[in-house]
């Protein structure tokens, strides 16, 4: 779409939207947000990014192929339930480790961030694959 | 709290994700897949040996106690049904490395169809009403995948119809659930037992029976909500046709049957009432819709409506007897259905098409193949002493015990008409001089022989439906043992909630 207005208020908007998933993406352990909501916020910034510049310069940008990053999702998810698993405990348990961070800041490392972030990857694969398709069809 | 609960779950998903991620070779897909299932076989049976010598096997997905986590749990029934779906799963796999093309296998074949294995084993296993819809869900959107995968006309107008009314189901389901958790707090299937004996309002809980009644109706075909599935099943690949029908009609059965024997059992006489009335109305319907078609699959497709009647008739007659016998005729169904759409794969492969006219002299040139498609048929449509033989001879003395004369003569009759179809095949496939080749067949050029890869799965679930048949004491006391622990509810709800 040629619009000097739309295509520089989209540099800004879609680093900023991919931004803010990120940050939906962490903090929904506890508070609203997590992986799904997160990738549905990404997937408006890429769809944004699709309409302005086309198809060929998201798949420049993101490099890998989306389907890759649906099946890399699973594997994440798959993989932080099982490690529960190999732990003795049941599938999906949480596990945790604790980073010392510089400072005596302490940072909780857990399964289900991991399985968030498989979330994250499969929805976000999803709709990537859609819109792209839609667009390229 | 063992790994053995969750694995016929994880292990279809991760083919899935590998199979995808090796997208573009499709060679090394199908080596995967195979092996995939193989492994998904061996988990399946590890569990299935488990519940047989150790009783129900529950875990608290996550460690999140029961009713408050998801709890999978696999009693008889749900063993039986994944035995089933790992047996369908590796005899679809060999086969679809005969039938898919490359094309399809780049698309997203494999995944979508370990998608759905997982779909199902997961609806099989869940001991959660929520977790229930999700695993259904997955089925939905797997399954229309995999049905439009072609990108032919005739296959998105299938899916589509398909995909509209399952929504519509899965609608109702969400709703009901909704409703029922409104009303007693818990998703459990465990705790809704005892909580739903709780419920005041019996009025609204019969209300909330029926739409759970309709949702699972429409998944199973159930009269009078059948209509969406001969339109579609005959439409994608005959590898996808036999893992739908073998699959999915009987998750929304034992969706049925579970929900009606653990939650909704306030009323037997009103709910079970209804079931039966569609169960016969729906055996008829099949067979007669049946005996009006012409090509090799709508046939069969529409055979699975009268065949889900079956099922659903021995579940409302609500006896030991009757429950044994809906279990082993799903066990025998499943099987002898899929192989059926195997079959019809097979020969359309041999002379080019699913059209009954244009088939023929199949039992001169290829008489291995003919003597498959009689064992499988005719199990069916219930001769001794093959396996649906005595699938129905259950069915039939559990009517007569309970005084449903005309229940059991219903079954005895559709049974014939039965007959009627699958001599209709057999005359016109197999029997029949060969026609003069038309040029438009439709699909792949015939290729005159059959193919190994074909053969091999074909054989192995028709010697399956064999042994069933000729050796069914061991098949009989799994339903039997089944068909107990759906009666004494009280099994479920101790080995779920445990010591509480």
């Amino acid at each position: 779409m040629q619009s000097l207005i739309l295509r520089t208020a989209t540099r800004i908007l879609v680093s900023m939207i991919l931004v803010f998933s990120v940050y939906l993406l962490l903090r929904g352990h506890n508070a609203t947000g997590g992986g799904f909501a997160a990738a549905l916020v990404a997937g408006t910034g890429f769809s944004l990014y699709t309409m302005v510049e086309g198809s060929a310069a998201v798949r420049r940008g993101i490099r890998i192929d989306p389907r890759g990053l649906i099946a890399a999702g699973m594997a994440v998810a798959l993989v932080s339930g099982l490690i529960g698993l190999f732990a003795g405990e049941p599938f999906l348990t949480g596990m945790w480790c604790t980073l010392s961070l510089f400072g005596g800041k302490e940072v909780a490392l857990g399964t289900p961030l991991f399985f968030d972030m498989g979330v994250f990857a499969i929805v976000l694969g999803m709709i990537l694959t859609l819109i792209l398709s839609l667009e390229e069809n | 709290m063992s790994p053995v609960l969750v694995l016929p779950i994880v292990l279809p998903f991760a083919v899935a994700a590998a199979t995808l991620w090796f997208r573009d070779d499709p060679r090394r897909q199908n080596r995967m897949a195979i092996l995939g299932s193989l492994l998904h076989l061996a988990a399946c049976s590890l569990l299935f040996i488990r519940v047989v010598r150790g009783g129900m096997q529950t875990m608290q997905v996550g460690g999140w106690e029961a009713p408050f986590g998801i709890t999978l749990a696999a009693d008889h029934l749900s063993v039986v049904m994944i035995m089933v779906t790992a047996v369908l799963g590796l005899a679809v796999t060999i086969y679809s490395r005969a039938e898919i093309d490359e094309e399809l296998l780049r698309s997203g074949y494999h995944p979508l169809l370990y998608i759905l294995l997982g779909g199902v084993c997961g609806a099989f296993l869940t001991g959660d009403l929520f977790n229930l819809y999700v695993w259904f869900e997955v089925m939905l959107m797997a399954s229309f995948g995999l049905l439009v995968l072609g990108r032919e006309k005739r296959q998105f107008d299938g899916g589509v119809k398909y995909v509209m009314i399952n929504l519509f189901a899965t609608l109702l389901f969400i709703a009901g659930v909704g409703l029922l958790y409104g009303m007693t707090g818990t998703l459990n299937l465990a705790d809704l037992h005892l909580a739903v004996q709780e419920v005041d309002n019996q009025a609204l809980l019969a209300a909330v029976a029926a739409i759970f009644m309709t949702a699972f109706g429409i998944k199973a075909g159930l009269f009078p909500l059948f209509f969406w599935l001969p339109a579609s099943y005959h439409t994608p690949p005959a590898a996808v046709s036999a893992i739908l029908a073998g699959l999915l009609t009987k998750v929304g059965v034992y969706a049925l049957i579970r929900l009606f024997s653990l939650v909704f059992i306030f009323d037997v006489a009103y709910t079970h009432g209804l079931l039966l009335v569609a169960g016969v109305i729906t055996m008829f319907t099949g067979v007669l819709g049946a005996a009006a078609n012409n090509e090799f699959r709508r046939i069969l497709s529409v055979h699975i409506i009268s065949q889900v009647g079956y099922m659903v008739l021995g579940l409302a007659l609500f006896t030991p007897l009757a429950l044994a016998g809906a279990v082993f005729y799903l066990l025998h169904n499943m099987i002898v259905k899929a192989n059926l759409f195997l079959i019809s794969g097979l020969s359309a492969r041999i002379s080019g098409s699913f059209e009954l006219k244009k088939l023929g002299g199949l039992y001169r040139d290829h008489r291995y193949v003919a003597l498959l498609f009689f064992i499988s048929a005719f199990s069916l449509a219930g001769f001794p002493p093959l396996s649906g033989f005595w699938a129905k001879l259950l069915l039939v003395r559990a009517g007569l015990e309970t005084g449903a004369y005309w229940a059991a003569a219903a079954a005895v009759v559709v049974g014939l008409l039965t007959t009627y179809s699958m001599t209709k095949i057999w005359g016109e496939a197999f029997w029949k001089p060969s026609p003069e080749r038309s040029e438009s067949s439709e699909g792949k050029d015939p290729t005159g022989k059959p193919d190994m890869w074909m053969l091999l799965p074909i054989s192995g679930l028709a010697g399956l439906t064999l042994i069933i048949g000729l050796v069914p004491g061991p098949f009989l006391e799994v339903a039997e043992r089944a068909a107990h622990e759906l009666t004494h509810p009280q099994i479920y709800v101790n080995a779920v909630l445990g010591g509480k």
